[in-house]
């Protein structure tokens, strides 16, 4: 139980796929502006990592070695487009919602490096574990960088005005005392600095996850 | 000891396998799911033309449809004509709402005949005329259902997109957006077309100015802000003949 555990722990801190594995980082700049969206793709990533870990895992006898990273390509995204499909036939707003991000999730390397790192070398419960854990890692920081980003770069969480109304003429909150958001936290090259940063205070505490 | 799956004929036999059962499943899927699909986009063309003329049950500050069973009896309980043009001709076609714009955009590049559907509502007595508009965001398609009265002024706009970035440019969809081209001018003052631009920096953030063609952009949001300005340019302008022989005729 110990090892299992360790699967779905590890990756939340000292094996994060972003902050030490530096995987994922595309779309963690990308759709990080705000704290919704960011939820929303992890959930996804969560049920595609964990239903395609299960899946590569099963065949990871079966699969020819030479041509083992096109198999879980057409994987991962045969599953992305079922998903696409039910929920546009039973669920048609989510699918909505969820159609942006259908393109970043097959192109999502966390996915495939545990494809690859993982499922290919274990059974399928651990497999299933190591796709939990690794997806609940990157939510962790996904949410953290959304959080910050929303909330500095438009005053808002969840698209709920928090520090007061920005609007000239109606100032209220901080802004009443001159603050102003900051656009540029909009800007991915922010969601990059706020990585940055997460990495730095990780590596400050444990140091054992510098390299030379 | 070279392994089974090393094979080069198992891997091309696993290759061909793969292909045709991952081909039938998606096939299979994808024409088992299509009738259900193609019934949620009808009824979604017509609560995006039903919510750019204010029939809607928007909550706070977010934009909500009417459900999918209401939408068509209210449908029809608010729209009274379906109109397409044709080379400047009006004519009558209950399905004007099905009408691929996309395709119409096409044709109308091949130097066909561009059909334009022209949808008229009638709510608390006032007329709106119902538009749809199509253009390119930043990644993929948006587009759009713009309400106007008959002197081109907007009465309610609706804008959806394929892929725009969220928290960025997905953001035209959203009430803070939408709303504000509610009262803007598409004609300026001496009644030539001008289109609605999404302007940066125009000192106008409460868009409190409704005739000068401005709304505020998005920050962030440049290039879709620019595509939303080009489609209404674009597309709406087509529709100027029928507003001027509208106002010749009262």
């Amino acid at each position: 139980m110990g090892k299992d555990s360790k699967l779905i722990l590890d990756p939340l801190a000292d094996n994060n796929p972003i902050t030490i594995q530096v995987l994922g980082i595309c779309s963690a700049l990308a759709i990080t502006a705000e704290l919704e969206a960011s939820i929303v793709m992890s959930i996804s990533v969560l049920f595609v990592l964990a239903v395609g870990n299960v899946v590569i895992s099963l065949m990871r006898n079966i699969i020819p070695s030479k041509i083992r990273i096109i198999v879980q390509l057409i994987v991962v995204a045969t599953l992305v487009i079922i998903v696409d499909l039910v929920l546009k036939a039973f669920a048609y707003e989510l699918s909505k919602t969820l159609s942006v991000f259908v393109g970043l999730i097959i192109t999502n390397c966390i996915i495939m490096g545990r494809f690859e790192a993982f499922a290919l070398g274990n059974s399928p419960w651990r497999s299933f574990l190591d796709g939990i854990g690794n997806s609940l890692g990157y939510a962790v920081i996904l949410i953290i960088v959304g959080f910050f980003r929303e909330l500095l770069g438009s005053g808002t969480l969840l698209g709920i005005p928090v520090l007061g109304n920005p609007i000239p003429g109606e100032l209220s909150g901080l802004y009443a005392y001159g603050y102003e958001n900051n656009g540029f936290m909009l800007l991915s090259p922010m969601a990059l600095i706020v990585v940055g940063i997460i990495i730095w205070v990780q590596r400050t505490k444990n140091k054992a996850l510098i390299e030379d | 000891m070279e392994k089974r799956t090393d094979k080069n004929s198992y891997t091309i036999l696993f290759a061909i396998g793969m292909v045709f059962v991952v081909g039938a499943l998606l096939a299979y899927l994808a024409s088992a799911l299509k009738p259900r699909i193609t019934e949620n986009q009808r009824l979604e063309k017509q609560q995006n033309i039903l919510y750019a003329m204010g029939v809607n049950n928007n909550e706070g500050t977010s934009a909500v449809f009417v459900s999918t069973e209401e939408a068509p009896e209210l449908f029809d309980q608010y729209i009274k004509q379906q109109l397409v043009i044709e080379n400047g001709e009006v004519k009558q076609d209950t399905t004007a709402y099905l009408i691929d714009v996309k395709k119409q955009q096409a044709n109308a590049k091949a130097g066909k005949v561009r059909r334009l559907p022209l949808f008229v509502g009638e709510k608390d007595g006032k007329t709106f005329y119902i538009a749809p508009i199509r253009g390119k965001g930043l990644w993929d398609a948006i587009w759009g259902y713009v309400a106007l009265d008959e002197n081109m002024i907007v009465q309610g706009a609706y804008f959806d997109h394929k892929g725009e970035t969220p928290g960025l440019g997905a953001n035209i969809k959203q009430r803070f957006f939408m709303d504000d081209f509610i009262g803007e001018h598409l004609l300026n003052d001496k009644g030539a077309f001008k289109g609605i631009v999404v302007a940066k920096g125009n000192a106008d953030p409460k868009n409190v100015n409704k005739t000068d063609n401005e709304v505020d952009a998005i920050a962030g949001a440049t290039i879709t802000g620019d595509g939303v300005t080009a489609m209404i340019r674009k597309d709406l302008k087509l529709y100027l003949p029928y507003f001027q022989n509208l106002k010749n005729k009262q």
